[in-house]
């Protein structure tokens, strides 16, 4: 190989390298402009997974009720508060009453149309909770009345 | 107020501090989330509510009124339901409130500011019916999803506003014309601005009624916030979901209006009836329309113990969506006889009615039931049991009973 042929190579293989810089550094600016102006569009990437534990100051349960949210006490009571309370209150949940099946669908509807994140190994955790503990009784057509309280009226 | 500094901060620590729990998936709640142990406790000083009304929900807003909280004939507010999709906008500003028309079907769109929807075009106040589609959905079987109402939520307010259609026909309304949609400043649970909590409407010809308002007064005041401030859709008789509250767009569609709500089970029901439980594909659910005949029982509140021979005084309120109550009746004895009672005329269309009676024929001492029933125009009453169940449950206009003793 002639020496000429061999600087031509190597001018050829620079060009290459430089082209490669330049575009490394151009895609590296559009990224920076666009974190820049868009600041949230990496901050919910799984890799930064924070689990903050502060001691349990608020975990006061009393006749099978948490104190604070109004659940009933039982396994998975904690990761019930910590994924069903964000967006709704605990009452939206416990006035409710459905099978396993109901409270699955209802999980995914939140998850299609409400932001609901994926609850990931959890899920079977709290669907078995509010299953348990949120299933439906029968009521038949029409219930008795109950909880009347009862007062003197007067003669008018 | 010391709250806001906490969030203001805003830090998933202090979230969890003030929790006292971990927050886990805490890198995936977007910021601008109030934790709920973080929000104002008192619903009733925050809305002017009566403490006897039942908060059903405090994320979102959803409060109800019970029977003999509703004896006015005139619903005070502090007496008025509250029924959120989403929560409350926060600084509402009415001085740089607008209102735009826009639409496949509109003419040309157009925007109108508050003072100027106030002064170009002639208002009107009638009292209007709202009912939450969802009122009595506690009862069916098998439970229905949702927030569990009873019977508190209905209301029957002043309204004062311009007519929706008077505005509609300025813009121009295209004659391919089928439905409104409205467009409101709520915002949606999980806080993205991109969805709406509810965007609802109704078809033109109930938008082109008299009675469908831009309301801007509540009985005769500044509407509260609660309610729609500073500019709320009014269409009586229909469920209350089609009343949007804040409302700064209102687009007049080609299509039916297939906005947050309008789809799904959301205030739809099976076109055919179905078996309490029954699956139903999305494709064989109706829109629902007008709100069916029902009554209420305000006075006494349920519980009442007389004398016997005492005769006992009973009024209330009844309403049928876009029709009127045509009779009323009472039973004592779980509908084995009933007896008709007067029933005044409406005020005007679409607000509810009031009945009295007088019952002095209790035959011996002992529990007794009151039941109350009303008929509409059409001969349509109320039934005894649940009516047709359907996914979500709507439309329960069940007899409305209460607990009296003769002692």
């Amino acid at each position: 190989m002639s020496s000429q042929k061999e600087f031509k190579q190597q001018v050829r293989k620079l060009y290459h390298k430089l082209i490669a810089a330049f575009g490394i550094i151009t895609i590296s600016v559009f990224l920076f402009i666009y974190i820049a102006l868009h600041p949230s569009a990496f901050k919910n990437s799984p890799e930064e997974t924070s689990i903050i534990a502060v001691p349990e100051v608020d975990g006061k349960i009393e006749n099978g009720i948490h104190l604070a949210t109004g659940f009933v006490d039982g396994e998975g009571l904690t990761e019930v508060i910590q994924n069903c309370t964000n967006c709704h209150s605990a009452k939206l949940v416990t006035q409710n009453r459905m099978t396993e099946e109901g409270w699955v669908a209802t999980i995914r509807w939140m998850q299609e149309t409400q932001n609901l994140w994926d609850l990931g190994d959890q899920e079977e955790l709290i669907v078995n909770y509010l299953a348990t503990n949120y299933a439906p009784q029968k009521k038949g057509r029409r219930e008795v009345l109950t909880d009347i309280e009862w007062y003197t009226l007067p003669a008018n | 107020m010391k709250r806001r500094s906490f969030i203001s901060k805003g830090t998933l620590g202090t979230f969890s501090a003030l929790l006292g729990t971990e927050i886990v998936f805490g890198h995936r709640i977007p910021s601008g989330y109030q934790p709920l142990a973080l929000q104002d406790p008192d619903p009733f000083k925050l809305f002017n509510k009566d403490t006897g009304m039942t908060v059903l929900n405090t994320k979102p807003w959803n409060i109800e009124a019970k029977a003999h909280l509703l004896d006015d004939k005139v619903t005070p507010n502090k007496f008025m339901f509250i029924r959120n999709n989403g929560l409350i906008p926060e600084n509402l500003d009415a001085s740089n409130w607008s209102l735009t028309i826009d639409g496949e079907s509109v003419q040309k769109s157009k925007t109108y500011s508050l003072s100027e929807l106030k002064s170009k075009f002639q208002q009107y106040t009638y009292q209007l019916t709202l009912e939450c589609g969802g009122n009595g959905r506690s009862e069916f079987n098998p439970p229905a999803k949702g927030n569990q109402w009873t019977i508190g939520a209905v209301s029957c307010a002043n309204w004062t506003g311009v007519r929706l259609k008077d505005v509609l026909k300025d813009a121009g309304i295209k004659s391919d014309a089928v439905y409104i949609g409205y467009h409101a400043a709520d915002i949606h649970l999980s806080r993205n601005p991109e969805k709406e909590p509810i965007s609802r409407g109704v078809p033109m010809a109930k938008a082109l009624q008299d009675e469908t308002l831009l309301a801007f007064k509540m009985n005769g005041e500044d509407i509260p916030v609660a309610h729609g401030y500073p500019l709320r859709l009014v269409s009586g008789g229909w469920p209350a979901s089609t009343s949007g509250k804040w409302i700064n767009r209102i687009s007049i569609r080609n299509k039916v209006h297939d906005g947050a709500k309008m789809t799904g089970t959301s205030y739809r029901v099976p076109c055919e009836p179905v078996a309490p439980g029954e699956k139903v594909a999305d494709e064989n659910m109706c829109i629902i329309e007008s709100m069916p005949v029902k009554s209420l029982i305000t006075y006494p509140k349920s519980g009442a113990m007389i004398k016997e021979g005492q005769s006992l005084n009973i009024r209330g309120h009844a309403w049928a969506g876009e029709l009127e109550v045509s009779k009323m009746e009472y039973s004592i004895d779980f509908g084995a006889t009933w007896t008709a009672c007067p029933v005044e005329k409406p005020v005007n269309r679409l607000a509810w009615q009031h009945f009295t009676a007088k019952i002095s024929d209790f035959p011996k001492k002992g529990y007794y039931e009151v039941w109350a029933r009303a008929t509409d125009s059409k001969g349509t009453g109320q039934p005894m049991l649940l009516p047709g169940w359907n996914p979500k449950g709507y439309l329960n206009n069940a007899c409305h009973r209460i607990a009296i003793k003769v002692v």
